[in-house]
């Protein structure tokens, strides 16, 4: 038997119900984990003990009086630290928000507690989410549990790197322009890109709001589309989850592949891209048509533009969003010796963001200012529409399109910090998602050199399940997702 | 596209951003690179291109007018950096003299 902490979420759900094990063991031994691998992994800001625990007692309170519960009913969770939990500090990675406690949780928050979850920590992240490989955090960067010496990816670094070490059965993290999918391919995991509209972001601190979508991360299909269940739907604290049925996502995974028709998009195996990444991915391709799906290759002309138009509107909505950290109502201030009112927010905001974060808020400012909206950010919400519409036409043929979710494995620490460009590609392949609303996720593919590679899925607004349905037929006719990295804590000490 | 110190200086004042002498620096180069790299959206002829601010068919969405609970001010003022009986305390708004 692997050890508690090795299991899957409907492993775990399973051996609950059975009642052969208890939530309070199952959370124990992920506390026990993280004293192990934390030190080296370096995946959570916050950690929670206590209040897992008092979860895991009520979980296993409900367990034990046999109510019809949520699989997720006493599950150890990580949640990255965008997302508001009340009473836990959230800080976005960033100093700004250092000793920010939130008065309300998040409504994802909100339906993980009422299903019964147990928290054990809010994860490392990219300051306000901003990066590709978590070395943006204002606190410390996150290792790769592949190799210590590379990036989990990120924005969502530290909510991949704690499912692939061992430190929490599923996580949740948030995606832009890649943040989910991006280090879910890295750490080896199941990474699912929501549809726009398919989660309330009630709660998830806003970096672009055109974009933004909170998402799973998991060890397979199977318990993505359990993650997912729970906190897809519409909500009346937020617009923009609209009001589309949600499918019972478990029960899409029949396991078939016939009539799924599988898209390779031509533009999307550009140079740059390492050539283990593209025969891991091509290999895939071919093990879907095996199963049955029909393979077929398809354009998406507009692909090229995806970084540029990204990079000029995910900003520009940035620095609407970060205007709000002024230093007056929450969050780090500067107070002493400022002149006025305009030199406190002035001061506050050049202490508290990092280079990153900055470079964002004025780029944003920039293609926003008179004169160069409409050479830019005008110009950017144009491409968008051409790029939605490649992919409207693209769907009407498919059902699914493949390709790689990085242009290559996971990078070395401090490889890419020098040149902010040379960052901003690694979203290249994930970006277009965004910017069309479409859901998306990666899998495990066949890896390159001993580290894993991501296969991206993309699939039709609000077709998590057909995207899910697929994932889980390959993984159930190969074993990529259930490598564990080895995570050799004396030899990296 | 090149952009000059004052650029930087203007954009970062619109931002209410205080930038250091060598953020500045770092910024003329930082954000020439990258705003080189979007001269590739002149390539395309948009003119005739709806410009899409959100993928969703958007319509407004209105609550119905009925009273909720709300969080206290305690609540809500217990993050803020100075806040004096129920109000947040803020620096000098207007100049002296004003």
């Amino acid at each position: 038997m692997p050890a508690l902490w090795e299991l899957t979420i409907h492993e775990a759900a399973e051996l609950l119900r059975r009642r052969e094990i208890s939530s309070v063991e199952l959370t124990r031994a992920h506390l026990e984990r993280i004293t192990q691998v934390e030190h080296a992994v370096r995946a959570f800001l916050t950690l929670t003990p206590e209040l897992a625990l008092s979860q895991a007692e009520a979980a296993d309170k409900k367990l034990a009086a046999g109510e019809a519960a949520s699989p997720l009913l006493g599950i150890p969770l990580a949640i990255k630290d965008v997302i508001c939990t009340q009473g836990v500090r959230t800080t976005c990675g960033s100093h700004i928000l250092e000793n920010f406690v939130p008065p309300y949780d998040a409504t994802v928050m909100q339906r993980l507690n009422a299903a019964g979850v147990v928290m054990l920590g809010k994860t490392n992240m990219d300051e306000f989410a901003m990066g590709s490989s978590t070395e943006n955090s204002a606190y410390y960067p996150t290792r790769n549990p592949w190799d210590l010496e590379r990036v989990p990816g990120g924005s969502s670094g530290g909510s991949a790197a704690a499912v692939a070490a061992g430190e929490a059965l599923g996580s949740l993290g948030s995606d832009t322009g890649g943040s989910i999918r991006q280090p879910g391919a890295l750490c080896n995991l199941t990474a699912v890109k929501t549809s726009y509209g398919r989660v309330s972001r009630y709660g998830l601190v806003a970096f672009a709001s055109s974009l933004d979508q909170i998402g799973p991360f998991t060890r397979d299909a199977r318990d993505a589309a359990i993650l997912l269940q729970a906190i897809a739907g519409a909500d009346p604290l937020d617009s923009t989850a609209v009001n589309v049925p949600v499918p019972d996502y478990s029960a899409a995974l029949t396991g078939d592949l016939s009539g799924i028709r599988v898209g390779v998009p031509a533009e999307y195996w550009v140079e740059g891209t390492e050539p283990g990444v593209v025969k891991s991915v091509r290999a895939a391709i071919e093990t879907l048509r095996d199963l049955g799906a029909e393979v077929g290759e398809v354009s998406l002309p507009h692909t090229r533009y995806g970084v540029a138009s990204y990079y000029i509107i995910a900003p520009a909505e940035a620095s609407a969003n970060l205007a709000r950290y002024d230093g007056i109502k929450y969050g780090f201030a500067v107070r002493d010796g400022v002149e006025d009112l305009w030199d406190a927010y002035a001061r506050t905001r050049q202490a508290g963001f990092g280079p990153e974060v900055k470079r964002r808020i004025m780029i944003g400012t920039y293609a926003l200012s008179s004169g160069y909206y409409d050479a830019y950010y005008l110009r950017a919400e144009k491409m968008r529409t051409l790029i939605k519409q490649d992919f409207d036409r693209a769907f009407e043929r498919f059902d699914v399109l493949v390709s790689p979710t990085s242009p290559t494995v996971a990078f070395k620490i401090g490889e890419k910090t020098e040149n902010p460009y040379q960052m901003y590609l690694s979203d290249v392949f994930t970006i277009p998602a965004n910017l069309a609303g479409i859901c998306g996720l990666s899998m495990p593919g066949p890896f390159s050199d001993g580290l894993p590679v991501g296969v991206q899925l993309l699939g039709n607004a609000f077709k998590e399940d057909v995207i899910l349905r697929v994932a889980d037929a390959y993984q159930r006719a190969t074993n990529y997702h259930l490598q564990r990295p080895a995570l050799n804590i004396q030899s990296a000490a | 596209m090149t952009i000059t110190r004052k650029d930087v200086e203007n954009v970062a004042a619109l931002a209410r951003l205080g930038l250091s002498e060598a953020e500045k620096e770092r910024m003329v180069s930082q954000l020439g690179i990258i705003l080189e790299n979007m001269a590739i959206l002149q390539e395309v002829d948009v003119s005739e291109v709806p410009a899409s601010a959100s993928v969703l068919p958007m319509h407004n969405v209105v609550s119905p007018d009925q009273p909720r609970p709300s969080d206290a001010p305690q609540t809500l003022l217990a993050n803020a950096p100075a806040a004096e009986e129920n109000y947040l305390r803020v620096p000098a708004v207007l100049e002296e003299g004003n």
